[in-house]
């Protein structure tokens, strides 16, 4: 029956109807799976029998006509969420035969809603990379162009997710390792306000950037899954305690009057020119639908690479020293080449005598770019951006210069270095037929605002609508 | 310091990748810092304390399912200190 082509909305009416089971639903994403991920390479592990388990359990749930948003929705997360019995690598040789003893947050929320977990999906080892090349286990493939990469770190939920082997996803985007992906295989990732999703569980990349969230086929099902995995958490003191939205409730407001802005230092040389295209469509279908383009300024965008890659690999230096092999895990010379290279770049920049210079400097610069972020939001609402300035590319194309796949996240670092919310959805093709995406960016906690920009976008365009085939 | 076991070659190679990263990273001292504080964090919570109850941990066998080496019910790590002869 092909039910794992559905949306989130679309299966929860299926089920609602009894025009199918969620074991049907489950069934159909779990044979998915099996017909095209030797191809994709989605997915590290898939847990077929406690899927198969939870669907039998949802159906017992629904007959009984309970009611919650994902009860019987069947989704898979990127493999950095601790998974009670369920094993859980990070992409990293290191945690090769690591099964968790506990539950991240997210994971346990998603399941008291009653959601089937399928399996866990390929990233880049420690959340380290654009591509998923970084995996210890092998790359995952675009289902857009098997030669391709399908972005990273979070690529094997984007991939799973843009070939129907899935009904959602949970990502983790650090600097970027949501919006990327989700933009290189053509479905909608949020990277939510720092501290709205609880980290308890999800292994630590770099802490002050780490954010959990949802990805999805379409905005309204990504604003779903939020309301669900949203909210404060004791085991996470950075998560916050303001109060978490039905955030379907926001998908309903024209966008008449809306500020959007363009921030000058986004538009100049290194961005592709298909991009740059495709965003002026999308400028041009806001503007038909009431909103006004401004320009603003984020004078200090140039400094966003170089502040990320200082902080960022500091901070894993700092969370990779726990693995020592003796109570979990593999050793030290368990370790890929790329997590190596951040351990050494952020001890190098945390030690004596190159403290003040590297890593104080990049937390000043850091307070700079936030402070541009917070000046352009008093002139405008939302800032649209590209999500990478290239298009995706080739596998094995650029692994072997670190510096050269660094400079791709221009636009996503920026946007964890200011802890603000983006969503980032599709927005056309190139013409060789690879997906393009955008961001719309928005103050901290306007989760509910940009969600309904996307949704309001999406609205009068079918981007989210096409589809690989595999 | 980071506990690394790096080849020869890796060694070279790694140290050329990494002098081109600082390089570019260089560029940070162009940006004007004076009078600015650092953020380490951009959430605006301080001092986020809960209330100082026991609350059920991990079994000792569960916190000890993954170790590669036990003994006892505890942790079997290399010795730290050698005995004088």
């Amino acid at each position: 029956m092909n039910l794992n082509k559905l949306t989130i909305a679309a299966a929860r009416k299926g089920l609602k109807e009894k025009k199918f089971s969620s074991l049907e639903l489950t069934k159909d994403c779990l044979n998915r799976i099996k017909e095209v991920d030797n191809q994709v390479k989605a997915y590290l592990t898939v847990c077929e029998e406690q899927a198969l388990e939870a669907a039998k359990k949802a159906d017992e749930l629904l007959k009984n006509k309970e009611e919650s948003p994902l009860l019987g929705i069947p989704f898979s997360m990127k493999d950095v969420y601790s998974t009670y019995g369920i094993r859980t690598t990070a992409g990293s040789k290191v945690l090769d035969n690591y099964i968790p003893p506990y539950n991240a947050t997210v994971y346990q929320k998603l399941i008291d809603a009653g959601a089937v977990i399928l399996g866990k999906t390929n990233c880049d080892a420690w959340g380290h990379g654009s591509s998923t090349e970084n995996s210890d286990f092998g790359p995952t493939k675009n289902p857009w162009n098997l030669d391709y990469v399908p972005g990273g770190s979070a690529g094997g939920s984007a991939a799973a997710l843009a070939a129907d082997m899935a009904i959602f996803e949970i990502g983790e985007d650090t600097g970027g390792s949501i919006r990327q992906p989700a933009s290189f295989c053509s479905v909608v990732g949020l990277k939510v306000t720092y501290g709205r999703v609880s980290r308890y569980g999800a292994i630590a990349y770099a802490s002050s950037f780490d954010t959990m969230g949802p990805m999805g086929k379409n905005v309204s099902d990504v604003a779903e899954v939020l309301s669900v995995i949203a909210g404060q958490d004791l085991k996470d003191a950075t998560s916050s305690p303001l109060q978490v939205d039905n955030y379907l409730g926001f998908l309903n407001k024209d966008i008449k009057g809306l500020k959007v802005g363009l921030p000058k230092q986004f538009y100049g040389n290194g961005l592709d020119s298909e991009i740059k295209a495709a965003i002026d469509g999308a400028v041009m279908v806001l503007q038909k639908n009431g909103a006004e383009i401004i320009d603003v300024s984020i004078p200090n965008t140039e400094y966003g690479i170089a502040t990320y890659y200082i902080i960022a690999p500091s901070e894993t230096s700092s969370n990779l020293a726990r693995y020592d092999g003796i109570r979990f895990g593999n050793g030290r010379e368990t370790f890929g080449q790329e997590a190596k290279r951040r351990i050494m770049l952020g001890t190098y920049a945390l030690s004596t005598g190159y403290y003040d210079e590297y890593y104080l400097k990049a937390q000043k610069v850091r307070s700079l770019i936030k402070n541009d972020f917070e000046k352009s939001f008093e002139k405008c609402d939302v800032i649209l951006s590209p999500v990478s300035p290239v298009p995706p590319f080739k596998l094995g194309e650029n692994v072997n210069d670190p510096l050269k796949m660094y400079l791709m996240d221009a636009y996503t670092v920026l946007i964890n270095l200011a802890g603000v919310p983006s969503l980032a959805l599709p927005c056309g093709f190139t013409k060789s037929g690879l997906p393009i995406g955008m961001q719309i960016i928005g103050p901290q906690f306007s989760e509910g605002k940009i969600l309904n920009v996307g949704f309001q976008y999406e609205q009068v365009t079918q981007w989210h609508k096409e589809k690989p085939k595999l | 310091m980071a506990n690394l076991l790096l080849t020869s070659e890796e060694e070279e190679k790694y140290s050329q990748q990494l002098s081109n990263v600082l390089d570019y990273i260089d560029q940070l001292n162009k940006a004007d810092t004076s009078n600015i504080e650092p953020t380490f964090q951009v959430g605006n919570l301080s001092n986020v304390t809960r209330e100082d109850k026991a609350e059920q941990g991990l079994s000792q066998d569960e916190a000890l399912q993954n170790a590669p080496s036990k003994e006892n019910g505890l942790f079997r790590v290399k010795a730290i200190f050698e005995e004088r002869g």
